[in-house]
């Protein structure tokens, strides 16, 4: 069992577990993720560790609360256990003499964005950083970038946070200034990863994107995470997350993201029923006190 | 004036059919199709048993199951007796009886079978593991500790099987796995039907009373490599597996909606899918399922198929009926559950529709030639039969390659150039001194006893070496 240390919500949408986990606290790098699951039940959630101290043997976490799978994960308080824990896994993201680094996490995708970013600061690489999200109350994480990154770029839908426009709209003002970049390293919704590499592209800026797709085992033994890069299949859960975002086929990744909605859908459903059911249950107990 | 004659044996030509739900109800469970015998019938397909002196059904076994033994054991009546003898050998019993291909091993040595069908050996096993299950059975008498402690990685059948020998020579064992929850392909690839769970859990919990400790949720080659291991080990068995999916290299590979047959069955069997949306992990329950590939995992995955609801679940196979690799018990059970088969027939594409699901298979018809280099006729397409077969899931069942994770991330590890960690077959030895391997990860995807009877002989080989025993002294042990 894995006890929860800590959690907190982040922003209305998200949240933040700190979690007892020595053995992964211990050999964890920037840009690996866990395998979660809450109990016998639960689903196998592919999450990327925020943060980690081999010391105090803890990883934090950030997810978003999206299905039924997610929602229920939040209800988790401190002091609970989660039933499954297993990581780190993936390749750790590539940091040295990566030069002039722009490291881009749209909504959850700050989360990921975070180490990643602190990572390529620490291997000596020049790091900027640019967050996106729709509206202020979902950005976080800001003074934490801050302290590190040699410069924090905020960008919002709406502009109630930072510049109004896209992270996209950020990165090309970057390359118009003619700023010497040399690495962009982006992570977020795929449709925003899609649209930083067509920005990068033209100036063959080398570009990473880290990719966040369904998976089960997260080990190499099922294939449910396999994308097209190159032309080739490659496993996001053994040859990533990490990929060159410039041969990533962003089409068939994202109708692979969303295989099951109809599924999920269904989940959510149930899931509120089961929810309406449980306060119904409460308030019955209450009553006959 | 006449001699009295001894009445001769009357000699029963067939194996005692086992009972089975019937095909048109158990397509709609997951419950397990064959009944296994009840005590009457197990005594009476005892009886079949020759007790031959040489017992060449036992050469059969991967394992050395003493096979004359326990029939004879339950032929007397004496059931806890067997399930014990047949335990001194082999750990999982239930398992074994359940899906070795028995035909191709101790039953096709089976004197009977010579003239008549053999002894149903496979039957009994399964027969006495239940009845000790149910009966609740002794923990035999271990041997003092050694103070020896052995890493295991991956607990599946070689795994498994390593690790019960050693805790029945006093050694510490300590199993690495990297999934929640221990039993390899036992858990995730062989569905419920043909072998339950509640069996596996059992089996190994058996394991644990010995004294086997699992650790979950452990990568080993990630949260400590195997030579982090070796520190602190008196030696290191491999038993990582086939776990890595091979697909077909032909366009749309991966539209959705198309499972490596490992996603597949591992969403059903590890994950409940089937008991969606109950169990959070979603499955798509396809009305037309085209599964391509003629093995025992393709008859379990088409056979889940149907249970899912397929009105259409489709073997497609390039080669004929004859040359299918699944036993032929499978391939039976699969008919009688109305699966359909393509013989002769390869896919060329996997075609999608707008959204970028997966709508058909594009498929070339294929006619049998001369042998080929296996020995089997080289099938060979037949110019312009190309057909669409109308689907809304494919699973890809065409074998798994060795699991890398390993063999990247252990130095000094000799590897073939199919990924396969090289070992010594007679004892289980790798290059790396302390390093034993066997199962699926030394010779490449094959079966469940294969694996186990791999974990057996490096049991015995890391016991020798670690208690200083001799090879010359091993009759004795």
């Amino acid at each position: 069992m894995y006890t929860l240390i800590d959690r907190k919500d982040v922003t209305p949408e998200s949240v933040w577990f700190k979690i007892k986990a020595p053995e992964i606290a211990e050999t964890c790098k920037a840009g690996q993720f866990v395998m979660l699951r809450s109990n016998e039940k639960g689903e196998r959630i592919p999450l990327t560790i925020a943060d980690w101290d081999p010391e105090e043997g803890w990883i934090s976490v950030i997810f978003q609360k999206a299905g039924a799978s997610t929602y229920e994960l939040a209800e988790y308080q401190k002091g609970e256990s989660l039933q499954d824990c297993a990581g780190p896994l993936g390749i750790p993201t590539h940091t040295e003499n990566a030069g002039n680094t722009i490291v881009i996490g749209g909504g959850l995708g700050i989360a990921i964005a975070t180490p990643v970013a602190r990572a390529y600061k620490q291997a000596g690489n020049q790091t900027e950083v640019i967050i996106g999200a729709r509206k202020a109350e979902l950005v976080f994480n800001e003074d934490e970038i801050k302290d590190f990154a040699d410069e924090l770029y905020i960008c919002t839908d709406d502009g109630s946070a930072g510049r109004k426009g896209f992270v996209t709209d950020q990165l090309q003002e970057m390359i118009d200034s003619g700023k010497q970049i040399d690495t962009v390293f982006c992570v977020g919704p795929p449709i925003m990863m899609k649209f930083v590499a067509k920005v990068t592209e033209p100036y063959n800026i080398k570009t990473i994107a880290s990719l966040n797709t369904i998976m089960l085992d997260g080990t190499g033994m099922c294939g449910a995470c396999r994308l097209t890069v190159g032309g080739e299949t490659k496993f996001a859960c053994v040859d990533g997350p990490d990929f060159d975002a410039h041969q990533v086929e962003w089409e068939e990744t994202m109708a692979r993201l969303a295989a099951y909605k109809d599924e999920e859908r269904e989940a959510m459903i149930l899931y509120k029923k089961e929810k309406e059911c449980r306060a119904e249950k409460m308030k019955g107990d209450k009553g006959d006190n | 004036m006449t001699t009295e004659r001894k009445p001769r044996p009357r000699i029963i030509r067939t194996k005692l059919p086992m009972p089975t739900q019937n095909p048109e109800d158990r397509v709609d469970n997951f419950a397990e199709v064959p009944y296994g015998y009840n005590e009457a019938e197990a005594m009476l397909e005892a009886q079949r048993c020759l007790k031959c002196k040489n017992q060449p059904c036992v050469s059969g076994c991967p394992v050395e199951v003493p096979i004359r033994d326990f029939i004879t054991l339950i032929r007397e009546g004496k059931f806890m007796e067997a399930a014990a003898i047949i335990k001194t050998k082999n750990s999982l019993p239930a398992v074994t009886g359940r899906v070795c291909p028995q035909e191709l091993q101790c039953e096709s040595k089976c004197v009977m079978g010579r003239r008549y069908q053999p002894v149903a050996i496979g039957n009994l096993e399964r027969f006495a593991a239940d009845y000790a299950r149910e009966e609740g059975e002794e923990i035999p008498e271990l041997p003092k500790s050694t103070g020896k402690k052995i890493a295991i990685v991956g607990a599946g059948p070689a795994g498994l099987t390593c690790a019960g020998d050693l805790a029945l020579h006093g050694h510490k064992v300590i199993i690495f796995e990297a999934l929640h929850e221990p039993g390899g392909v036992l858990v995730y690839g062989i569905p419920e039907f043909r072998l339950p769970k509640d069996m596996v859990k059992y089996e190994i919990e058996y394991l644990v009373k010995l004294g086997v400790e699992i650790k979950l949720n452990f990568l080993v080659g990630k949260n400590k490599t195997v030579d982090e291991l070796l520190n602190e080990y008196d030696a290191v068995f491999v038993g990582s597996g086939a776990g890595a999916p091979r697909l077909l290299n032909i366009p749309g590979i991966n539209l959705v909606n198309v499972y490596s047959a490992n996603e597949y069955l591992t969403r059903v069997n590890l994950l409940k899918g089937y008991l969606f949306p109950e169990y959070k992990t979603p499955v798509k329950r396809g009305k037309s399922v085209v599964v391509i590939g003629a093995g025992n995992v393709a008859m379990d995955a088409a056979r889940t198929a149907k249970r899912l609801g397929a009105e259409h679940s489709i073997i497609v196979y390039r080669r004929s009926r004859k040359e299918c690799p699944a036993r032929v018990e499978e391939v039976h059970h699969a008919e009688e559950e109305e699966i359909e088969f393509r013989f002769l027939t390869n896919p060329v594409r996997i075609i999608g529709d707008e959204l970028g699901a997966v709508r058909a298979v594009e498929c070339l018809q294929f006619e049998l030639g001369e042998p080929d280099e296996t020995g089997r006729a080289k099938p060979i397409p037949i110019p312009g039969s190309e057909h669409l077969i109308e689907c809304d899931v494919v699973v890809i069942s065409v074998g798994n390659d060795p699991n890398p994770i390993i063999p990247r991330t252990t130095p000094d590890l000799e590897i073939s150039k199919w990924g396969t960690i090289v070992t010594d077959r007679n004892t289980g030895k790798t290059s790396k001194k302390g390093v034993y391997a066997g199962g699926d990860i030394a010779t490449g995807a094959a079966t469940v006893i294969a694996a186990m009877g791999a974990g057996k002989i490096a049991a015995k080989s890391i016991h020798m070496q670690i208690m200083g025993i001799e090879e010359a002294e091993i009759e004795n042990i």
